[in-house]
């Protein structure tokens, strides 16, 4: 949808001679130097994460994460991610965005499990980002996943299992659908800012 | 410098628009509000006080002044020594490396943002990147993967734009309560650059886009890793690759050696110390765009890739935390924007937004950047509401807090705050945040 609204905004401005881009023309030299794939390896951490393509081998179990928990989390997060010195709860949530108390966890918020694999892994813990090993990220998943009541006590997660898991927010979003105010220039007896 | 003093003293005892919290600080600002008030006959004191004593040679003109040094870089004078940048004191962290600060609008002359005084949001600190050893990544559904030096791409013929930046949490503080007192706490996750960079689109077209190349990642080289999907129309129209601000190279905090720069859309997808960019056919739905940067809607959903940062405006001065030193003629300034167009107009009001008139435009006003508005109001020194109201080339009127809460759902940690701002002026001439 986004996709389409944009191509026929896109049309619109470029039949009126006003987009940018359209008269950028080409720099007419190229500096670049080829590379391959396999020379971006490491790099390359991303996860798409509706469908967790990107999601490398390797494993990890509910047990195994709330070791590493204990080493690597507890201290800004809080004992079974309850909240911590520096952090809020990563537990409980669902059903709270119908309330004027949105709850935002990965439980409650995050549309496909995958997210908390791409997170960890480019961003946590804080002090030394990318440090993690690709199991060791598995194992913290399955751990933050089961203290939110999403998989069981026994589960293990790899790349199929944790893109097989449902969150319960996966149809929580709506795509941009501003302006959604239809504001007037009105001069003289209007109506004041607040009523 | 008890010359000074006195002038500082004098200045201080005068009748002019002073920000309470900084008193006597700003008045090189407050002599320029008194010189309107005076030749308006609003104001008496100074102007007799200062023709009942002749004007002494200024000290300086008696003494040789620094020499130049061999070598500097030049800082602002130590009686600016108050206008910084401050780190979000209304809404506080536990930590300060996802964090923010915010840029002293109020003090911000002109369009243009100075660099050191920019406004920060990162999610992981600030790195210090070698340039030398810094390289750009093209990859994914592109015909040939490609890397740049930074030398590689300073070597393209450069262009430069002049943009607004803005986060998409500018104001989350002050929906429907009253939190913040200045407007750097209320508006100053703001800033306007000028940029300077290449097309993002050169560098997408030399790698060569796949067939169905529909989306486009970008990725820091800072401890997130920030991340962000853009869709390939955006990325093919006016974004950049950029790594001069201002005619310098960007500051370290705001990018250096190089940042994506999206104009018009929500400051965290300019991604900063860009290192990566993955063309794909799908958006990533990473962190940073489902649990965060999304907008809280009814009936529990969430309003996802809400990119533009919709037309805005507000009243710089007189603003909060300010005082009118007395009836009479008041020069209201302030900056309007849009993240979908130029400005077209904007309009203020003084009675809270029953009656509204069109305020004087200052050139320049740019596609996508800070226009400056002004209007001279003659206060009666009664209680007044305060605002602007600024209209966008596409025709969207900004809208007032009550609109908006018509279609979203403003609780909690709510983005994309582009509200009528009003501020209330007391009869004593103390200027307040009224937003509630």
């Amino acid at each position: 949808m986004l996709s389409r609204k944009w191509t026929a905004a896109l049309v619109a401005l470029t039949s009126a001679g006003l987009v940018a881009g359209a008269a950028w023309a080409g720099p007419g030299v190229k500096y670049g130097s080829p590379v391959s794939e396999a020379d971006v390896a490491a790099l390359d951490i991303d996860i798409r994460t509706s469908d967790g393509a990107g999601l490398p081998p390797g494993k990890g179990s509910v047990a195994e994460g709330a070791k590493i928990y204990a080493e690597q989390c507890v201290d800004c997060h809080g004992e079974k991610a309850g909240g911590g010195s520096v952090y809020g709860p990563m537990v409980g949530g669902v059903g709270s965005f119908l309330t004027d108390k949105r709850k935002v966890t990965p439980g409650s918020m995050y549309p496909y499990a995958p997210i908390l694999f791409d997170y960890m892994k480019r961003a946590m813990p804080m002090t030394a980002p990318q440090s993690l090993s690709d199991n060791e990220v598995y194992a913290l998943s399955a751990y933050i996943l089961n203290l939110n009541g999403l998989v069981k006590d026994d589960a293990v997660m790899d790349a199929k299992s944790l893109a097989a898991v449902e969150m319960p927010n996966k149809n929580g979003f709506v795509v941009d659908n501003r302006p959604d105010t239809k504001a007037e220039r009105c001069m003289s007896d209007c109506k004041p800012i607040k009523e | 410098m008890g010359r000074r003093k006195d002038e500082l003293e004098k200045s201080k005892s005068s009748s002019v628009i002073q920000p309470v919290e900084e008193g006597r600080r700003s008045f090189l600002k407050g002599s320029v509000m008194l010189a309107g008030a005076a030749a308006a006959g609003g104001s008496a004191g100074l102007a007799g006080a200062a023709q009942a004593e002749p004007l002494p040679i200024p000290e300086s003109n008696k003494s040789m002044g620094r020499e130049i040094e061999p070598t500097a870089y030049g800082m602002p004078s130590k009686y600016e020594a108050h206008v910084t940048r401050n780190r979000t004191d209304v809404f506080k962290n536990k930590q300060h490396w996802s964090d923010w600060s915010m840029t002293p609008l109020q003090h911000q002359k002109g369009i243009i943002t100075p660099n050191g005084l920019f406004y920060e949001r990162h999610h992981a600190g600030t790195p210090d990147i070698n340039p030398q050893q810094h390289t750009l990544v093209v990859h994914g559904m592109v015909k040939q993967p490609l890397k740049f030096s930074m030398d590689d791409l300073m070597r393209y013929p450069s262009m430069s734009k002049f943009y607004f930046m803005e986060c998409s949490g500018n104001g989350l503080t002050d929906w429907k309560a009253v939190k913040s007192t200045t407007v750097q706490q209320t508006h100053g996750l703001l800033g306007c650059a000028q940029w300077t960079g290449v097309p993002l689109s050169w560098l997408l077209d030399e790698a060569g886009l796949a067939d169905g190349a529909k989306w486009v990642l970008l990725e820091g080289a800072d401890g997130s890793a920030h991340l962000r999907s853009i869709p390939i129309e955006k990325c093919m129209d006016d974004a950049m690759i950029v790594w001069g601000m201002n005619g310098e190279m960007l500051r370290p905090e705001n990018g250096y050696p190089l940042r994506a720069f999206i104009p018009g859309w929500e400051g965290n997808v300019s991604v900063k110390w860009l290192r990566r960019i993955k063309v794909g056919d799908k958006p990533w739905n990473a962190r940073s765009e489902t649990a965060r940067y999304t907008d809280p809607m009814p009936e529990g959903k969430w309003r996802q890739f809400s990119f533009v940062m919709e037309c805005k405006s507000v009243i710089t001065s007189p603003s909060g935390g300010m005082k009118i030193p007395g009836p009479g003629r008041v020069e209201i300034e302030g900056f309007a924007w849009s993240g979908n167009g130029t400005i077209k107009a904007v309009d203020v009001t003084f009675d809270g937004g029953k009656t509204w008139r069109e305020a004087k435009l200052e050139d320049p006003v740019l596609d996508k950047c800070l226009t400056r508005f002004r209007y001279s109001w003659d206060w009666d020194g009664g209680p007044a509401k305060i605002a602007s109201r600024a209209v966008d080339s596409t025709g969207y009127v900004q809208p007032t807090v009550a609109d908006i809460d018509k279609s979203r759902a403003i609780v909690g940690f709510v983005q994309h705050h582009n509200g009528i701002f009003p501020w209330s002026v007391s009869s004593s001439g103390e200027v307040a945040n009224a937003i509630a």
